[in-house]
């Protein structure tokens, strides 16, 4: 085991990005233009990244396994995004939505990298609204905000409720100049399968061409990779069906430690399952907590009777309702964050108290709402998510409450990187939810996409210049030697070894099957007994796979069912990762509750003592890995035990 | 239910024809896309490739399921993706046709998948406002007022899936490029470069291959997110004052 540094610079927290910024390495614009950047993703981190590189002078590739780098995966988010503005003027400011991050993480993140996401949060709104970006508007023809859950402040930028849409539509677009200018080629439909280091460093990647199988190699100064989050390893995510952890995956089996990989965020307010066929969960905005109120019947004989069908929610009068968030966070109410919310949920439904026909899920009533409101109001905030809900349901939440319940939403874990944004590889640089930075154990609502955006426009285009200055005379890299062609050959025997097990069973109902291990024993709340089981199904469910899946087709031709199987390969031992680390984890922290450690009432209790360190782990080979920590020091926040009550 | 597809094949052994499948103990709760992966998960277990489709975020959003369903893009709900269509539109024992999109500007890369590579060239055509990361001044600087701003988002919704295009006999894009021009045309920071986006972007989509817009509207009735045609009348003002006015660029 190490310590990692994680290179902050010195001075006062406030200071210190302005200070870095000030003097760090700069790269001549001359010598920008012989600069060669790879760029995996497209989504709100990928491509504001890609972007704001070739505006600067690079030379940038970008890859994305989506047929139009429009189609990433943040184009799904709908509440909105979080900036210090304090337009409101009801007392926000950098150093609030600081703390309010640092806390809603559950103090395991770090204060400076925390700090200078505050701190460019401002210029990100500035930036969009200049790219056209319709956000929401009052009357007087000024920005409009809301609140999110875990803060008491409005700060959150919003066009209804399709914030993520709009965001990514303008880094789209953005891009879309630079493709048009010549600074950025695109390739789309490529898969990234491994990372080339040439040196020690990232010097590339291998890529497949979704379309025609061909394996690529394609050779750059350095490497980002802005490749999303990983958590469709529960098979059963609001995450997009595509989403994956491959790109990541390689570069940790490259050498880039993953850190916190058990830190997964389970969304309070989703739609909930329906039946075995299900394949993707569907999110109900946590903006939506604003006006709706939770709830579940007060005895659980008026619950069997609306399982049953006997009753629907509206023959309970108040007193037979019980608002258990309200009655147990007086001061947040159903504003308490995720993680909370989500482990009340699962509380009151172990309890028998759950409504729908399986028992898995709770009220969310906008019937206050709109009798103070009126629909219009509502349906003008939130009339989009309405209607996606009555799609999906069949009901009208209008007259009759939603049913909602957690689901896998985000994952806080990634890969490590310093405060420059670089993994433990030099050279691999990684953002937005690909990475582990900035929100410790759990994320606040509109976090990520401020977060994504953070790292792409406003501090890669910077950070990244610490590596480069060192390389202007580092010629063009060519593909033509052994590090590619041995990474080459690599990626070909793994196809090759999937297409030629030929067994029986489906991809997909191997990934289904890791989905419900994972669920059940690294998901809501974990023991080390769970754990451990958790850990020998999955080394026996890989096994099986290696044996038994049935890939058909060949490489060289377009083919879906081989892109999951190598995307679900990695699934099987990312999964095995996450159990360990949560094992390792002994302490309840965020969206990680082990069982074994909660107060009498049920509440997490966190181990500053001991566990006050962000867990990076070092690929050993498949199944193998060790660890490494970087403690995390807090000088400006006073740890203190998070309290919503 | 029970269910008879025919589905568009092509690539693989398949020149290009509807093969018939049949599916069984369907839920009315499902997703359209919901019932194909059991349809695939069927075929997988006969050793048969799978059938090609497109979809990401099965939520309405991403743009990328792509089917004609009973003659319809996007099947019979009016403003619904695919991916968002339930089974209970659909009664037991129906027959569904299932194809891809159609357009020359789309052409069909296996069975329901086409290359829609055309729309992001549009886009690169000028879908944009030229400002680089950093010039921006405070986002409240200019006011916009609610109404604009909310018509400007209306446009903005649209999703790239071209669902609007296969509805088109001309296969023209003409809903697709005025929804970005009368996006970027509504605020005040796509204002300035209006009229030189509208001509480029219109460039752009016929040499791509779309047809012309001869007004049938067929667009806006398939389109899942409700664009209106209203658009076009909009990107023409842009276009013509592009045209005739002082700024010309051709
Ligand atoms: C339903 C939903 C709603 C949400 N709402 C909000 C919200 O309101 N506010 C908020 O702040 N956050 C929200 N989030 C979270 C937020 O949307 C995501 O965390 C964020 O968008 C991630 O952005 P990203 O750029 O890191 O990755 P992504 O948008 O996931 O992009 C990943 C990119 O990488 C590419 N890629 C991945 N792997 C490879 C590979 N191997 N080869 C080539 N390309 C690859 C993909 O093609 C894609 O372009 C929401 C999330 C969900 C699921
Ligand atoms: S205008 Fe409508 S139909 Fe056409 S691409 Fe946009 S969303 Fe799809
Ligand atoms: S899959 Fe995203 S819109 Fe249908």
């Amino acid at each position: 085991m190490t310590k990692l540094d994680a290179k902050v610079p010195k001075g006062a927290l406030s200071d210190k990005w302005q200070q870095y910024k000030g003097t760090m390495k700069l790269v001549a614009p001359n010598n920008k233009r012989r600069i060669e950047v790879i760029v995996v993703g497209t989504g709100l981190a990928g491509g504001a990244c890609a972007a704001t590189l070739a505006e600067l002078g690079y030379k940038v590739k970008v890859f994305t396994f989506h047929d139009s780098p429009r189609r990433a995966h943040s184009i799904a988010a709908q509440g909105g995004i979080n900036a210090a503005k304090n337009y409101q003027n009801d007392g926000d400011s950098v150093y609030r939505l600081f703390y309010d991050t640092i806390k809603g993480g559950d103090y395991r993140s770090r204060e400076s990298n925390v700090h200078r996401l505050a701190e460019v949060s401002t210029n990100i709104i500035d930036q969009c609204v200049a790219q056209g970006v319709p956000f929401a508007r009052e009357y007087g023809g000024l920005l409009a905000n809301r609140s999110f859950g875990g803060v008491q402040v409005s700060r959150t930028f919003y066009a209804r409720g399709q914030t993520g849409q709009q965001l990514l539509l303008g880094a789209y677009q953005a891009l879309s100049r630079q493709i048009a200018n010549g600074n950025v080629t695109l390739y789309n439909r490529h898969e990234m399968l491994d990372l080339v280091k040439v040196d020690g460093k990232a010097r590339g990647i291998i890529a497949r061409n979704l379309l025609t199988g061909e394996i690529e190699r394609h050779a750059a100064h350095c490497v980002v990779l802005g490749t999303g989050g990983y958590g469709n390893v529960f098979y059963l995510s609001t995450n997009a069906m595509n989403s994956n952890t491959s790109a990541a995956w390689r570069a940790h089996r490259k050498g880039a430690f993953m850190a916190n990989p058990c830190y997964t965020q389970i969304h309070p307010t989703c739609i909930p399952v329906s039946g075995h066929y299900q394949s993707k969960l569907t999110l109900m905005s946590e903006s939506l907590r604003n006006d709706g109120r939770v709830w579940v019947p007060k005895s659980k004989a008026d619950s069997d009777a609306i399982r049953k069908g006997e009753k629907s929610p509206l023959d309970l009068s108040e007193d037979q309702r019980d608002y258990y968030l309200e009655r147990i966070y007086p001061s947040f109410g159903n504003l308490v964050p995720r993680d909370v919310a989500s482990r009340a949920a699962k509380y009151v439904c172990d309890e028998g108290r759950g409504v729908s026909k399986t028992g898995l899920a709770v009220y969310l009533d906008f019937s206050d709402a709109i009798n103070r409101l009126g629909e219009d109001t509502i349906s003008a905030r939130y009339g989009n998510l309405f209607e996606i809900y009555e799609k999906i349901t069949g009901e009208n939440p209008y007259k009759r409450p939603m049913r909602i319940y957690p689901a896998v939403h985000y994952t806080m874990g990634g890969l490590w990187v310093d405060y420059n944004l670089q993994t433990t590889v030099p050279g691999c640089f990684a953002l937005g939810e690909a990475n582990f930075s900035d929100h410790g154990a759990n994320r606040l609502g509109a976090s990520a996409l401020m977060q994504g955006l953070a790292d792409g426009y406003f501090v890669i285009p910077y950070t990244i210049g610490q590596f480069l200055a060192d390389e202007i005379r580092t010629p063009n890299i060519s593909t033509d030697q052994g590090a590619f062609a041995e990474a080459e050959t690599e990626v070909r025997g793994r196809i090759e070894k999937l297409l030629a097990i030929k067994g029986n069973q489906s991809v997909e109902s191997f990934h289904r099957r890791l989905g419900q291990y994972m669920w059940d024993y690294c998901g809501m709340s974990r023991s080390a007994e769970g754990l451990e089981k958790g850990i020998k199904l999955i080394r026996e469910l890989r096994d099986e796979f290696y044996k038994d899946v049935f890939v058909p087709g060949s490489n060289e031709e377009y083919n879906p069912e081989l892109e999951k199987a190598l995307r679900v390969a990695d699934f099987l031992e990312l999964g095995e990762l996450m159990c360990k680390d949560a094992l390792n984890r002994n302490e309840s922290c965020g969206g990680h509750f082990r069982e074994e450690y909660q107060t009498e009432e049920g509440e997490a209790t966190r181990n500053d003592e001991d566990f006050a360190y962000v867990a990076a782990w070092e690929s050993k080979g498949m199944g193998e890995s060790e660890l490494h920590k970087e403690d995390l020091v807090f000088e400006n926040v006073e740890l203190k035990t998070r309290s919503y009550k | 239910m029970r269910l008879t597809l025919k589905v568009w094949r092509e690539g693989g052994k398949y020149v290009g024809q509807f093969v018939d499948y049949k599916v069984d103990n369907i839920s009315t709760d499902m997703s359209f896309l919901e019932m194909l992966d059991v349809l695939n998960e069927q075929l997988i277990q006969e050793k048969e490739t799978p059938i090609a489709f497109e979809h990401d975020c099965r939520e309405g959003i991403c743009g990328t399921c792509s089917m004609v369903i009973n003659g319809q893009p996007h099947g019979p709900m009016k403003s619904t993706t695919t991916c968002q269509l339930h089974m209970r539109s659909f009664n037991d024992g129906d027959v569904i046709y299932i194809e891809p999109f159609r357009a020359k500007a789309f052409p069909v890369i296996r069975d329901l998948v086409v290359n829609r590579d055309s729309f992001d060239r549009i886009i690169q055509a000028g879908g944009y406002v030229s400002v680089n990361t950093g010039q921006a001044q405070d986002a409240n600087a200019i006011p916009i007022e609610k109404d604009t701003s909310s018509q400007a988002f209306d446009a903005a919704t649209c999703i790239g899936c071209g669902a609007c295009v296969a509805a088109c006999p001309n296969a023209s894009a003409m809903l697709f490029t005025s929804a970005k021009v009368s996006h970027l045309a509504t605020m005040p920071q796509g204002k300035v470069e209006a009229r030189k986006r509208a001509q480029s972007m219109v460039k752009q989509m016929d040499a791509e291959g779309f047809g012309k817009c001869s007004n049938v509207t067929a667009c806006e009735a398939e389109c899942p997110k409700g664009i209106s045609v209203t658009n076009i009348a909009k990107l023409n003002r842009e276009y013509m004052g592009s045209v005739f006015g002082s700024d010309k660029v051709m």
